[in-house]
């Protein structure tokens, strides 16, 4: 076997994660969501829309962290599902006068479908590979999104636009504000169901087939179907993100689902610390954040600022928050003992 | 119940009475919106930087140098202008935030120049709905001349309809034998300007015997060429990006296509498009432009393009003199000083798009002699105007009148 080969075929090492160490302990659970409900209150409508756009990405991160960090495939891919999930909400609220939050779990199961279908070519792939043939998806979206054939519900390159829902109720909230907490309540079920997914047997046979296929197929794991299956869950959560996106942005184009938009989940999810689902808000307050700050240092060297503070970060915490995370829980271990 | 409104009557009347007092008092004075004061004037604006589009960021830069210029000559009636310009890298979404950014973080006095058809098009409903002047948008889009449903929306530089109906008419002018062949980018600007060319050709659209499309994706055209020559068609429309126009320039002349060649004004660069292509193929080739080419040595002694060289060597030297984008940045930055000029003291963001919605006859150093800037309350399309001109030796050459190609519907 070529040396070559032997990169490919074998699994990428990563760590096996003890089950508590995915997610965070209830106290600081507690905290962090106590700051994600107090914190709008008190800043501008536009800082409200960062924070919804955060929430957002943070969930397409999530879920494609379940895919990479749960069953150790790769996907850059991620934008073509996302790009689908926007259109189907922005589709079923503009042509169907669809209510919003109707069209999130539709363009959720849409995503499923779609993610499901998509797994089960990309069975025969792995590494790399698949890698290559996920990123194929996400190159060919925004194309298909043009197509003449579509143009009637997508409107070609011109895009749609979509109305914000104002608060029901007659809740005396912006609509901002209003999203915002709406998206709350969405992110924190999806979180929590993730987290449970990953608990549950099929999150032991996902962990089990990230770490070794066969090992997982000889105690009688299903490859295939809890591969495809993480395929479909991942793509169904960045569905639902997409949409919400689409409600967020009011506006859903091609040229806003290109590759670019994958790469950043990717770099989301790494930043965060792959397999570590807390971590996907931090890599995504990263990819929406970091760009703004290097184009404060540099208007011009923008991208060339940005790689170096993503350098910067990859080379001195390579496994992302996670890492942050865990020296700081031994840090504050250390003072509890004294 | 029915004694219930009457405090209301009460209020309303004593606020009407405090208003009257207000802006009795305020006439006199100046008047600012959000975005200006008696030292400064917020001009935000979004450019891609980074990006697919990052080529257009020279856009931003020139407008910045500009206004730097304005300030160091003593701003406009004594206020400096500030502005603020950020990264969307032509991605809608972020637009979006940055356009959100500019109006309630930096609060800015307008929105100037946004480019590119996709962002401008997430960000419209919403300036529009926060009344915020969305003016000057960098696209060729027709859509943006819409003071009914989109009255903070304005446009620049000519429409590609408007473009498209001045071949039209040349055509129906100087070739009523024409047998028409067109190939278009098959994206919004493609078809914009084919709208505008079937509208413009009316009852003679029968002239056109071919059309293809072709999708940014294919690397090279030559195939369409093949197809339209065989169809026998004695004028050939290119409406396509740069890199493309320069292939289809160049296989034309290697199949020996004799065509009458009309280029779209997109594709007209000498920089970037003919000298690739090859000035032997690009002789005789036809087109429109409303801007004087940076490239061009008919200019030098020109007044207006005097300044702007003036201009590029004292504040913005490591310009390229040669990229359109330098020329447009200028043009279009100096009608936004103007209509601030026009503005005077009253800097409220009605009065502004008011005053960016009478320009007469405004000629910025930068265009064409005789094309001059038009608006009024029912016409949101600044330039309209362009000449015909023709490729000759290494340069083109203007000919017949100045054309204008209003919408008239």
């Amino acid at each position: 076997m070529s040396a070559v080969e032997d990169v490919v075929n074998e699994a990428p090492a990563v760590e096996a994660v003890p089950k508590r160490a995915m997610t965070l302990g209830y106290g600081t659970s507690l905290v962090v969501l106590a700051l994600l409900i107090l914190v709008p209150l008190g800043v501008k409508n536009f800082i409200i829309f960062q924070l919804t756009m955060l929430l957002i990405y943070g969930l397409a991160v999530l879920a494609l962290n379940i895919l990479t960090g749960g069953s150790g495939q790769f996907s850059l891919g991620q934008s073509a599902f996302y790009a689908v999930g926007a259109y189907t909400s922005a589709i079923l609220m503009e042509h169907a006068n669809m209510n919003y939050a109707l069209t999130l779990p539709i363009a959720g199961i849409i995503c499923f479908g779609f993610g499901f279908l998509f797994g089960q070519p990309a069975l025969r792939l792995s590494g790399v590979y698949l890698a290559l043939a996920t990123f194929a998806l996400a190159t060919a979206m925004p194309q298909l999104l043009k197509l003449g054939f579509f143009e009637h519900w997508t409107g070609g390159v011109q895009g749609l636009v979509v109305t914000k829902p104002d608060a029901p109720f007659g809740l005396p909230m912006s609509q901002d504000m209003w999203l915002y907490y709406f998206t709350l309540a969405i992110t924190i079920g999806i979180y929590i169901a993730s987290v449970n997914l990953l608990r549950s047997r099929s999150g032991r046979a996902f962990m089990a087939i990230r770490d070794n296929e066969i090992a997982a197929s000889a105690m009688g794991v299903d490859v295939a179907l809890y591969k495809t299956l993480a395929f479909g869950v991942s793509a169904g959560i960045t569905g639902v993100a997409g949409g919400l996106g689409a409600i967020a942005v009011q506006f859903v184009a091609p040229d806003g689902y290109t590759i670019t938009l994958a790469i950043s989940l990717f770099l989301g999810m790494v930043v965060g610390g792959v397999g570590w689902l807390p971590g996907s808000i931090i890599g995504s307050a990263f990819i929406i954040f970091v760009p703004n700050i290097a184009e404060g240092i540099s208007k011009g060297l923008s991208g060339a600022v940005f790689g170096v503070l993503l350098f910067l970060v990859i080379f001195l915490v390579p496994h992302g928050a996670r890492q942050v995370a865990i020296v700081a829980q031994q840090l504050i271990g250390k003072l509890k003992k004294n | 119940m029915i004694s219930l409104p009457k405090p209301r009557i009460a209020a309303l009347a004593t606020a009407v009475v405090a208003f009257a007092v207000m802006s009795g008092s305020a006439l006199a004075q100046k008047k600012y919106d959000t975005g200006a004061s008696d030292t400064e004037i917020k001009i935000g604006n979004i450019m891609p930087y980074s990006g697919p589009a990052s080529a257009y960021g020279v856009i931003g830069k020139t407008e910045e140098a500009y206004f730097k210029k304005i300030n160091a000559e003593g701003g406009i009636n004594g206020r400096k202008i500030n502005f603020i310009s950020y990264d969307d890298g032509y991605s809608p979404p972020k637009a979006v935030e940055q356009a959100r950014k500019l109006v309630e973080s930096d609060e800015v006095l307008v929105v100037f120049n946004p480019l590119g058809t996709p962002s401008n098009s997430a960000i419209q409903k919403y300036l529009n709905a926060k009344k915020v002047p969305q003016l000057f948008v960098a696209t060729g889009a027709t859509k943006w001349n819409d003071p009914k449903d989109f009255p903070w929306t304005m446009g620049w530089q000519p429409s590609y309809q408007s473009e498209a109906r001045i071949y039209a008419k040349f055509l129906m002018k100087e070739k009523a034998d024409a047998k028409i062949a067109i190939m278009y980018q098959n994206d919004d600007f493609g078809k914009d300007y084919l709208k505008g060319l079937k509208d413009g050709l009316g009852a003679k659209s029968s002239m056109i015997i071919a059309e293809e499309s072709y999708e940014t994706s294919e690397p090279t055209i030559d195939n369409h060429i093949v197809k339209l020559k065989a169809t026998g068609a004695n004028v050939f429309i290119n409406i396509s990006t740069p890199k493309f126009a320069a292939q289809a320039i160049k296989k034309i002349a290697e199949v020996d296509w004799k065509v009458m060649h009309i280029v779209s004004n997109v594709s007209a660069s000498v920089g970037s498009v003919i000298k690739p292509a090859g000035f032997e193929n690009a002789q005789g080739i036809l087109s429109a432009a409303y801007a004087k080419d940076g490239a061009d040595s008919q200019w030098d002694n020109d007044p207006g393009m005097k300044k702007f060289y003036a201009f590029l060597e004292k504040y913005y030297p490591e310009a390229n003199k040669l990229d359109g984008s330098v020329v447009f940045g200028y043009g279009v930055a100096q009608t936004m000083v103007k209509v601030l000029e026009m503005s005077g003291d009253d800097l409220t963001r009605a009065n502004v798009m008011k005053q960016a919605a009478s320009l007469k006859d405004f000629a910025p150093d930068t265009l064409l002699p005789g094309v001059k800037i038009n608006t009024s309350a029912t016409d949101f399309a600044p330039i309209e105007q362009l000449q015909m001109q023709r490729f000759k030796g290494e340069k083109w050459e203007l000919f017949g009148d100045i054309i204008s190609g209003e919408l008239s519907n």
